[in-house]
């Protein structure tokens, strides 16, 4: 059994689009020169917004893609010739999505993938009680899975993926669209499912910065299909530990008002959100002497303090820092501003 | 787990009555065009053999589009109804035993309408085997090879399928309405453009139809002459011939289906269905 479960080197993805004519056919660059190593019995967590490039990242790790470049092994294994060995150790599941066969109980959908891997019936059906009791759904056993809400048809589905056993896990988003409760059972399922056993591997793709910091042993900051950075929470927080930070609500800000703010020196970034009529700003200082200056020019454009907070870095402000723009924002552009 | 798969996929659609009146009535409706169809032009001659002939022919050819259409059939349902496809292709068991699984289910459900419609026939329209004609041996090696190379085509179908984005749910049910024409089911080869014989000699559907009616019906009537100089096992062999050559055919296109699809991010792609 290999140190590595996972070893990404200078892995790339290109999606072409097919041309027609009038239109020529474009490249899209998915991945690039991605290098990863997620190390036995770790919780490894890629963060990053929607269309980084983390699902294709997953995608080629369970041999559903091939890399346009570049190598990745699994559980010692090359995912692009070896994949047939590769398969029997890992396991996958997207959450997000309704899949599943809807004409099938929850117990005949899990047992069936299960057979799928050779697990013994009896066994198959002892592992499935014991993990929907853990996860508060033993009294859907033998319910139709189409009968079930999304959030527990993708329970469910959380629960085929650990079902198997599997050396290396690959989680993509698992508790998107699950509502905090649901998000709370899953997070401590996985956590206790590592616990078990220290030579399980979990790789788990998120763009929510509190579950990538609760759950992961390291994480990497993936954007535009690059890793712009790889370490443990609190190595890559202590990245902005010179810096001062400071969360202000304030009246509302204008826009060409934030613009004059980000050229005020001292300052190194800041991050606006409007909500409720008010405005929250993000102020990530070079050194906390610099707040005066900042609070002065806003008082001279009109701005009022409601109030203030000093407080620690998070994966938010690292994210700002590596990318320059908070991945709410990302986001908010990326879906048109709707 | 696959065949099992297919069956509940199959026959848990509706209740089990509705299932069972669905599965005798689609067949006998089918098969009813056809006797229609042959009453009209030979003025309701069923006694003469050209009719058993047909009749049994068409029957048996319900098991190309039940075998053909449930595998290509299975990688649609699977892909953008279930969105469980990329799932099944990351399971250690091999890609191809899953699709032939899939398919054998449509063997079962297509037994149902090959059968129900042979006994319609032999009830109501006079289908008659004499004892004498009748060689199991043949049957049994003739189904057996014939569905095999159905299951091969099934497969190379099903891997087309995977590398196709939109018009999939069809491609099953035209392909295998196409092939009718080259089956001999409902004609002679011989009647055939003589640009398009080749073609049928060259689909494995003409000899294995000609085994299947002779090991039940017994040797062909002069309409149906085609094969008639071949012996029964020269047909055997030139079945066995194509279920090797067909299985290889369907290692091969899979193989580089699944390799175009892996390439082009196709295995979960979800189009218009």
């Amino acid at each position: 059994m290999t140190d590595l479960s996972v070893d990404v080197q200078g892995l790339g993805r290109i999606y072409k689009t097919r041309g027609s004519p009038g239109s020529p056919g474009r490249e899209f660059s998915a991945l690039t020169d991605v290098n990863l190593q997620v190390r036995r019995g770790e919780l490894f967590g890629l963060l990053g917004p929607n269309g980084a490039g983390k699902t294709t990242l997953i995608k080629i790790l369970t041999t559903l893609l091939s890399p346009t470049s570049g190598s990745a092994l699994v559980a010692g294994y090359d995912v692009a010739g070896e994949s047939r060995k590769v398969r029997p150790r890992i396991s996958m599941v997207s959450g997000g999505e309704a899949s599943g066969y809807g004409l099938l109980t929850v117990r005949e959908n899990l047992w069936m993938f299960s057979q799928f891997y050779g697990i013994p019936s009896g066994e198959a059906n002892r592992r499935i009680e014991a993990m929907l009791e853990v996860l508060h759904m033993s009294d859907r056993l033998d319910t139709k899975s189409a009968e079930l809400s999304t959030g527990l048809r993708q329970k469910m589905n959380i629960v085929r993926g650990f079902l198997t056993d599997p050396e290396v896990l690959f989680l993509d988003e698992p508790t998107l669209g699950l509502d905090v409760g649901a998000s709370r059972d899953v997070r401590a399922f996985i956590r206790e499912w590592m616990k078990e056993d220290p030579n399980r591997t979990l790789l788990l793709t998120t763009h929510y910065m509190v579950e990538a910091d609760e759950l992961c042993d390291r994480i990497a900051i993936i954007n535009k299909g690059r890793v712009l950075a790889c370490d443990t929470p609190e190595n890559l927080k202590k990245r902005l530990q010179g810096e001062a930070i400071f969360q202000l609500e304030v009246t509302p800000v204008p826009a060409a008002a934030v613009t004059s703010l980000e050229s005020l020196p001292g300052l190194h970034k800041v991050t606006h959100h409007e909500a409720d009529g008010r405005s929250r700003l993000d102020l990530v200082l070079e050194e906390e002497s610099a707040l005066s200056s900042v609070l002065a020019h806003m008082t001279g454009l009109g701005i009022h303090l409601l109030s203030l907070t000093k407080r620690e870095p998070t994966l938010e402000d690292v994210f700002v820092e590596l990318v320059g723009t908070s991945m709410e924002e990302m986001e908010h552009d990326v879906s048109g501003g709707a | 787990m696959a065949t099992w798969l297919g069956w509940q996929i199959e026959s848990n659609w509706t209740d089990p009555l509705l299932f069972a009146t669905y599965s005798i009535i689609k067949p006998l409706a089918g098969a009813s065009i056809l006797v229609v169809m042959y009453a009209v032009i030979t003025h309701g001659n069923f006694s003469a053999p050209m009719f058993q002939w047909i009749y049994v022919g068409s029957a048996l050819y319900l098991y190309v589009g039940s075998i053909m259409t449930g595998i290509s059939w299975g990688v649609v349902d699977d892909r953008e109804r279930y969105r469980m496809l990329k799932y099944l292709y990351a399971v250690p068991t091999p890609f191809a035993v899953y699709l032939l699984g899939r398919g054998v289910s449509r063997f079962i459900t297509g037994s149902f309408s090959v059968w129900i419609t042979i006994l319609f026939g032999v009830i109501f329209l006079k289908i008659r085997q004499s004892p004498e004609h009748f060689h199991p041996a043949l049957f049994v090696v003739g189904l057996v090879l014939g569905l095999a190379t159905l299951a091969s085509m099934g497969l190379v179908l099903g891997a087309v399928v995977l590398t196709l984005k939109t018009h999939t749910e069809q491609l099953g049910d035209a392909v295998a309405g196409a092939l009718y024409l080259f089956s001999g089911a409902a004609f002679s080869i011989a009647m055939l453009p003589a640009w398009l014989r080749p073609l049928a000699y060259a689909l494995p559907l003409g000899y294995w139809l000609e085994v299947m009616r002779r090991s039940l019906l017994g040797p062909p009537p002069a309409q149906f002459a085609t094969f008639a100089a071949w012996s029964d096992g020269q047909l055997l062999l030139a079945l066995l011939g194509f279920a090797a050559g067909y299985a290889l055919l369907a290692a091969g296109t899979l193989k580089v289906c699944v390799h175009s699809a892996r390439e082009r991010g196709m295995l979960d792609q979800v189009s218009n269905f």
